[in-house]
This record gives C-alpha cells, sequence and structure tokens, in this order.
C-alpha cells in the first residue's frame, strides 16, 4: 500500500504521540523519506507541540501563587474545625 | 509540569484530615499550574480565571475527605475546577457559541495543513523572545473551547490522553480527534507567523514521545 499525503496528515497528531500502529508508522515514515511537503507539515506541527509545553510560553500571572497560598491560609485559620484536631 | 507523586498525596491527604492542616499547601502545589490554565481556557480572562482558582482550592480542601483515591489526584482536581469554571460561565451569562459539552465534532473532517518549508526547526533563543509567546497565546485562545481545553492539558500542560479524558469528563477517542483537529488548526495559524522565527541550525530537538 502506498499512502498519499491526506493519509499522513490525518495521522500527524497521533504520529506524534507515537499513537499509530507499527505497520502504518513504516508506512508513513516511507512516505516521508520522500515527501518534503509531509515532512514539513510533520516539523512545523511538531515545533507547534514542543513549543506549547514550554513553560516559558504559558506563565502564572506574577504573584498568582503566592496569593492563592495567602488565600488557603485564610481558610485554614478560618475552619478550624475541619479535619482532626491542630496538633 | 510537576508530575503527580500518588504515595506522596496519599500520606499527605492522610495526614491532612488527622490534622496537619498546613501541608495542604504542599498538596495542591503541583497543580496550581493546571487548576489556572484549564480555567483561563474555560474563561480567557485572567481575573476570572485565578479568582475561580482560589474557589476550587478551597473547595478542593473542604472536600478532601470525599476523595476516594479512584482516579488521580489532580484528575480529581480538574474536575472540580472545570465545574467550578462551567459555573462561572453560567453565572456571567458568557456561555460562547461553540458548545461546552458538543460530542457533535467527531466527524471526519479534511484539515488542510499550511504548506511551509521555511519554518521546520525552533531555534532556542526564539523562545526568549516574549512575542513568540503572545502569538501562541492568541492562537490557542482562537481555538473553539472544546479544542481549547484538549490542547491545554495534553500539550501545555503534558497530562497523559488518559489524564485528559478524565479531568474534561469525555473519552479518550474524544481526545485524540479534538488533540488531532487543534494541532492541525495551530499548525496552519501558527506556521506562517511564525516563519519570523527562523531556522538557525537543523536538527534541534526532534521527536518528543
Amino acid at each position: 500500500m502506498r499512502i498519499d499525503c491526506k493519509h499522513v496528515w490525518g495521522h500527524i497528531s497521533a504520529y506524534i504521540d507515537n499513537d499509530v500502529d507499527p505497520e502504518l508508522r513504516a508506512e508513513i515514515d516511507r512516505h516521508l523519506e520522500t515527501c518534503e511537503i509531509c515532512s514539513a507539515v510533520l516539523d512545523s506541527t511538531r515545533n507547534v507541540v514542543i513549543l506549547m509545553a514550554d513553560d516559558r510560553v504559558f506563565e502564572l500571572p506574577v504573584g498568582f501563587s503566592d496569593r492563592l497560598h495567602a488565600r488557603i491560609d485564610r481558610e485554614l485559620e478560618q475552619h478550624t474545625d475541619l479535619y482532626g484536631s491542630t496538633p | 509540569m510537576t508530575l503527580p507523586e500518588p504515595e506522596f498525596e496519599a500520606e499527605c491527604i492522610r495526614r491532612i484530615l488527622a490534622g496537619e492542616k498546613h501541608l495542604f499547601h504542599d498538596l495542591i502545589r503541583p497543580c496550581e499550574r493546571s487548576i489556572y490554565f484549564l480555567l483561563f481556557s474555560l474563561l480567557k480572562n485572567e481575573t476570572e480565571a485565578e479568582d475561580v482558582a482560589q474557589e476550587t482550592v478551597i473547595k478542593v480542601y473542604q472536600n478532601l475527605d470525599k476523595f476516594r483515591g479512584e482516579s488521580q489526584f489532580r484528575t480529581w482536581v480538574l474536575s472540580i475546577a472545570r465545574n467550578e469554571g462551567l459555573g462561572r460561565l453560567r453565572k456571567i451569562g458568557n456561555r460562547r457559541e461553540d458548545s461546552l459539552d458538543a460530542e457533535t465534532d467527531e466527524q471526519t473532517g479534511d484539515y488542510t495543513p499550511a504548506i511551509l518549508t521555511s519554518w521546520r526547526e525552533i531555534p532556542a533563543e526564539a523562545l526568549e523572545k516574549k512575542e513568540l509567546g503572545a502569538i501562541l497565546r492568541k492562537a490557542i485562545e482562537g481555538l473553539p473551547e472544546i479544542y481549547r481545553n484538549v490542547v491545554l492539558l495534553r500539550d501545555i500542560e503534558e497530562m497523559d490522553i488518559r489524564e485528559t479524558a478524565a479531568a474534561l469528563g469525555i473519552s479518550e477517542a474524544s481526545v485524540k480527534v479534538r488533540l488531532h483537529r487543534a494541532r492541525a488548526m495551530l499548525q496552519r495559524s501558527l506556521a506562517p507567523q511564525l516563519k519570523g522565527f527562523a531556522p538557525k541550525r537543523k536538527g534541534w530537538f526532534r521527536g518528543r514521545a
């Protein structure tokens, strides 16, 4: 079986996640060897995925964690009756 | 992302319920980012997302004795976050056109990728540039909500398919389909814009899984 570009595009996400069966993976790999367009699409999609995972791209608002834990502290002080007894 | 540690969590929860309440800070810390970004993806507003994140965490604390350990702690926390977020959306009457729980997106459709050959490798220094982050955030915020959630949890918080499905209350098959669509949409919208961050060297960071 010889797969075409559209077929490859349909599996790109699963391919990036290593979630295609070995047979299909081999077919896609064979296609990629000779298809510059599909290799470019694969690389750019993978780049998007890699970029999104970078903690520097999506940062929590400044002070988010401090404010959250201050709120937790207030809750712990207010509801001292919840859970066990304070050691 | 901080990986969840089930044994640490179970021990923490046991001790909190026995009275060592201050340990709740340590228990919730690894979940903070995921809570915030899930809510941000729902509410599309930093202030609202932070506010609901705080409410979520308080709710988690108040209901901690109800956690049964049948799912991962973070999955349980995120399902609470999602409910709180949906509650807030209803309250502010901001239910957008894209259905929040539509399962109708599973039909196959053709997504033609952006064809390009000049943006294939990411120069590491591009990540330092603030505008790259802004471009990415804008593209993700532009996705329909059902895709945005999946991308946020799977690609930004790097959860696996199973945990993403559990946190969003959808099937693993739906996660895969939505993720595929979302990535294709992002590739289409981002690839041409990211050409400016031109390749400097080849072979940087190939492969992910």
